[in-house]
């Protein structure tokens, strides 16, 4: 997927805007009526499928790598601050946290998308604000029990400053458990990046996502299942291979960290 | 004990208040709340008309201040397109919402259980393997997708089921199943992890030794205690399920308050926009409040100081 997403432009077959009414809804290629000028056919207005499942990976990757950078990170330095200095800071940290956790997610997005209008920028903004709850949760628990242990007394012993400490001998002991966390959230971001194009307030329809084509051809489920169902099959895999290389590194970290 | 009630209750009014003022912001986000409702079609005249009857005209703190004394009485204003209170027409959605997520709950509860002790009992064995690499295919599957599948398949290829709307239990079949997989597959997994932990505790060796019969350990000793975890992962679930179903009702068409919120946010009808995302809040807070409150009652040993 990785691959593909790169390299897009030059593996895909045709365009994945190109027009063309008169092949519209062309069956794959191994189907009656099929055509080997569209491999896994075209849609409603007859733009190839196969293409544009091809650069919609390119979507649904940047987003997801986006929004878990962007949420992870923020979410993890708030975790730290907060399992960190204790005290007020944490108090107010956490029930921030738990406010977020309030809220549907999905449904906070949907509402200021529709507010803020469909970009790829503004998905990339919104999701991020989705995700970094459970991040900072987690950050916060590690740090908490990472300093208790006893080279952090020495370290603070040494005088040894605040954000030295954090960066130098926190930092390395509480990165494992989040990448697990990362990897979830990339394939729950993937998926959520897809839901929000499906209902119109993603990513514009002008550029190839795999939500939107869903929605698109769910229009022409009874006459042509093919545009809707190989997209979700694209997106199915995907998020099926990153959630199990997040469970492959959870067992490899730590078989404790729960679900 | 009556302390920490005290306390969570406290918190749990916070956080409405905090998602209540979210939402209540959200109307500004976009500037103007009375040019984004009714659109460039309308003269400024009567855009300005518009947003005196509205009230937005009025000073920001004001109508921050009305909209707050509104909430505890459920008042959330009046529904711009269909002139009829918030409350009325969230009320009027929500049973079909309740009535769709306990179905889908009795769906999750009934098979993830079952599945999870399964697996954590037979460890390893051929079955543990496919149920749960079935459980992260199914954790895997976008919810729309798997909804549009199935009416491909049982509505429009094998005529089976009603693809759309309320009524029948055939009805319920389809959307019940698109709103429980994803959760059933997560509970499964977490069933089975919480079990083996229990399962090597040191009561479950002596209840061994005792000569127990292998179900009473089972189900008696070893679930119960697993289940703490999962109680509290199904009353997120269950808040979710119940704010989430956004997508699950608009697929379906089934009329229930995640198809009311998505028609009000593609209407830009911010009266219950906000009216949807503070009830689901609020739904959400009240379901976790009865689960943390009832770890007590399933497990002694949890006394709240």
């Amino acid at each position: 997927m990785l691959l593909l997403a790169l390299f897009a432009p030059w593996v895909s077959p045709v365009d994945p805007g190109a027009i063309d009414i008169r092949t519209r809804l062309t069956p794959p290629s191994w189907m009656d009526g099929g055509s080997s000028d569209h491999v896994l056919g075209t849609d409603n207005v007859g733009r190839d499928v196969l293409s544009r499942i091809i650069h919609g990976a390119r979507v649904s990757l940047f987003v997801g790598v986006a929004t878990v950078l962007l949420g992870g990170i923020f979410g993890s330095v708030l975790g730290l601050i907060a399992g960190y200095f204790r005290g007020w800071v944490e108090t107010v940290i956490m029930r921030l946290v738990d406010i977020q956790l309030a809220f549907p997610s999905i449904l906070l997005a949907v509402a200021i998308m529709a507010l803020v209008g469909p970009s790829m920028m503004n998905v990339v903004i919104v999701l991020s604000i989705a995700t970094w709850a459970p991040f900072c949760r987690v950050a916060r628990g590690q740090t908490l029990q990472v300093c208790n242990q006893e080279y952090i007394t020495a370290a603070e012993a040494l005088g040894l400053r605040d954000w030295t400490i954090m960066w130098r001998h926190v930092v390395p002991n509480i990165i494992n458990p989040l990448i697990v966390v990362a990897s979830f959230a990339l394939a729950t971001n993937i998926i959520n990046e897809a839901s929000l194009s499906f209902l119109g307030v993603g990513v514009p329809p002008s550029t190839p996502t795999w939500g939107g084509m869903l929605g698109e051809g769910r229009n022409y489920l009874r006459i042509a299942w093919w545009v809707s169902t190989l997209p979700g099959i694209a997106l199915m895999l995907s998020v099926y291979s990153v959630n199990m290389l997040g469970d492959w590194l959870r067992d490899v970290y730590d078989p404790r960290i729960g679900d | 004990m009556l302390k920490y009630v005290a306390k969570r209750l406290l918190m749990a009014v916070f956080i409405l208040w905090a998602v209540a003022t979210i939402a209540f912001a959200l109307t500004f986000l976009s500037g103007d709340p009375a040019t984004l409702m009714i659109g460039d079609h309308w003269t400024s005249e009567q855009i300005a008309s518009f947003r005196e009857a509205m009230g937005y005209d009025r000073p920001l703190l004001v109508q921050y201040g009305d909209f707050l004394a509104g909430l505890p009485q459920g008042d959330f204003g009046v529904s711009v397109r269909q002139q009829i209170p918030v409350m009325d027409l969230i009320l009027q959605r929500f049973p079909a919402t309740l009535e769709l997520t306990a179905a889908a709950l009795f769906l999750i509860v009934f098979i993830s259980i079952p599945i999870g002790v399964l697996s954590a009992v037979k460890r390893n064995s051929l079955a543990d393997r496919v149920a749960m690499s079935g459980a992260l295919f199914a954790q895997s599957v976008p919810t729309f997708w798997l909804g549009i599948m199935l009416i491909l398949v049982f509505g429009v290829w094998l005529r089976w089921l009603p693809v759309s709307g309320r009524g029948t239990f055939l009805h319920l079949l389809l959307p019940a199943i698109t709103l429980a997989t994803f959760s059933t597959a997560r509970i499964a997994r977490l069933v089975r992890s919480s079990m083996l932990d229990v399962l090597g505790q040191d009561y479950i060796r002596t209840a061994r030794a005792k000569g127990l019969p292998n179900w009473r350990i089972y189900y008696v000793h070893a679930l119960r205690n697993a289940l703490i975890p999962v109680i509290t992962l199904l009353g997120l679930e269950i808040g979710g399920l119940l704010g989430g179903a956004l997508i699950t009702e608009t697929v379906f068409a089934w009329p229930g308050i995640g198809r009311l919120t998505l028609q009000a946010i593609q209407a830009r009808d911010l009266p219950l926009v906000q009216g949807v995302i503070t009830f689901g809040a609020l739904v959400f807070v009240l379901v976790n409040l009865v689960v943390d409150l009832s770890y007590s009652f399933i497990d002694p040993r949890i006394r709240h100081e």
